[in-house]
């Protein structure tokens, strides 16, 4: 059987691929059309590095954003790249995900994007849905929710920082040159993160 | 002599800014283009950058030179990665036009300048007037 990581990396790949197009026509209204073209190089350039047996999460999350920084291209490359590395170091040594596992993994995440990209929230950014989904998921653990529970929540949070992004102006990336013409259109890097995280709770669900 | 790496999201851009500095660089041969990706595509590579950084220095420290949008992330990031791996390369990143900013900054590295008179070089050539 694959380790849980690699069903969760694999499940993102398969999902992004599915979303390749449609990622790349959100870029193509408010970028420069390559957003799923970036993500789906560079995630199958990262199933061709893990393997089905790599149990430790922190190890595969890190090679999976070593790969990432290289073979995405655009600036989800730098950005996804820093937080998978980020979020493997919180991990590393780690074969199963839990509560708080998942908790200070998202938190490295967020700390790695912003580190990297020097962004907040509101900026029409993937920010726009990860900060929302992670204080969902957080304030679910401290209400006494279990994994699943928060992070079912926590996707809510993303889907609804991604329809938030259609209402505000980009001051940060490619889509900042477009200024108020971007209003309107739903930010492509908030779009795929909350696909990556919805790719997590269905491994997380399905076990 | 101070390494000058050329980052672009084209493999062209940056190979023909190299080509044309080295008309000015009396035979600097530390002058490398980190543009696009491995196959070819537009786009930047933080591994690639971190590659070129490396072969850009030969103890004298490297100033980057980068155009628009995730390029600077980028060498960022490719700063990081030799920081983690324990190599420390004096680099520093040049906010500065790509061409102008190279053809001073080579015009500089190559007269002997140090890391910080080839950054300042290339920084001013911002200022520069055109018409
Ligand atoms: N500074 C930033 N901080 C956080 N997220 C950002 C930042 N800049 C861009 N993004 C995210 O990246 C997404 C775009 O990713 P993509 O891979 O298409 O990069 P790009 O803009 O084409 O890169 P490049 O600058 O190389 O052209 C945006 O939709 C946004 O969510
Ligand atoms: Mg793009």
């Amino acid at each position: 059987m694959a380790s849980e990581i690699y069903e969760c990396l694999s499940k993102i790949a398969g999902i992004i691929s599915e979303n390749k197009d449609f990622l790349t026509e959100l870029d193509r209204e408010i970028g420069d059309s390559d957003h799923g073209i970036n993500l789906a190089r560079g995630f199958s350039a990262v199933m061709e590095k893990v393997n089905p047996e790599d149990a430790d999460i922190g190890a595969t999350l890190k090679k999976s954003g070593m790969t990432l920084l290289s073979k995405v291209g655009g600036a989800s490359g730098p950005l996804y790249g820093t937080a998978y590395m980020e979020a493997g170091k919180v991990l590393a040594g780690k074969t199963e995900l839990d509560a708080e596992g998942l908790k200070s993994a998202f938190e490295a995440a967020i700390a790695g994007i912003q580190k990297r990209g020097k962004a907040v929230k509101g900026e029409k950014t993937m920010l726009d849905a990860i900060i929302p989904a992670y204080e969902t998921y957080s304030q679910k653990l401290s209400d006494g929710a279990d994994m699943i529970t928060a992070l079912e929540a926590a996707c809510n949070s993303a889907r609804e920082g991604v329809e938030y992004t259609k209402t505000i102006i980009a001051t940060k990336g490619r889509a900042s040159y477009l200024g108020e013409r971007s209003i309107g259109h739903q930010d492509p890097g908030a779009t795929s993160s909350t696909l990556m995280l919805e790719a997590v709770l269905d491994v997380l669900k399905g076990k | 002599m101070v390494g000058i790496v050329i980052v672009s999201h084209s493999w062209k851009i940056a190979e023909g800014v190299c080509d044309l500095a080295h008309e000015m660089a009396q035979g600097h041969e530390g002058i490398i283009p980190a543009g696009g990706l491995e196959d070819g595509s537009i786009g930047t590579d933080a591994q690639r950058i971190a590659d070129a950084i490396v072969e850009a220095d030969t103890g004298d420290g490297v100033v980057i030179l980068a155009d628009i949008g995730s390029s600077i992330m980028s060498a960022e990031t490719a700063i990081e990665l030799l920081e983690d791996e324990g190599n420390n390369i004096n680099v520093v990143i040049a906010d500065a036009p790509i061409v102008e900013g190279t053809v001073c900054a080579v015009v500089e590295a190559a007269g002997g300048g140090s890391v910080d008179s080839v950054l300042k070089s290339a920084e001013e050539s911002r200022e520069a007037s055109k018409l």
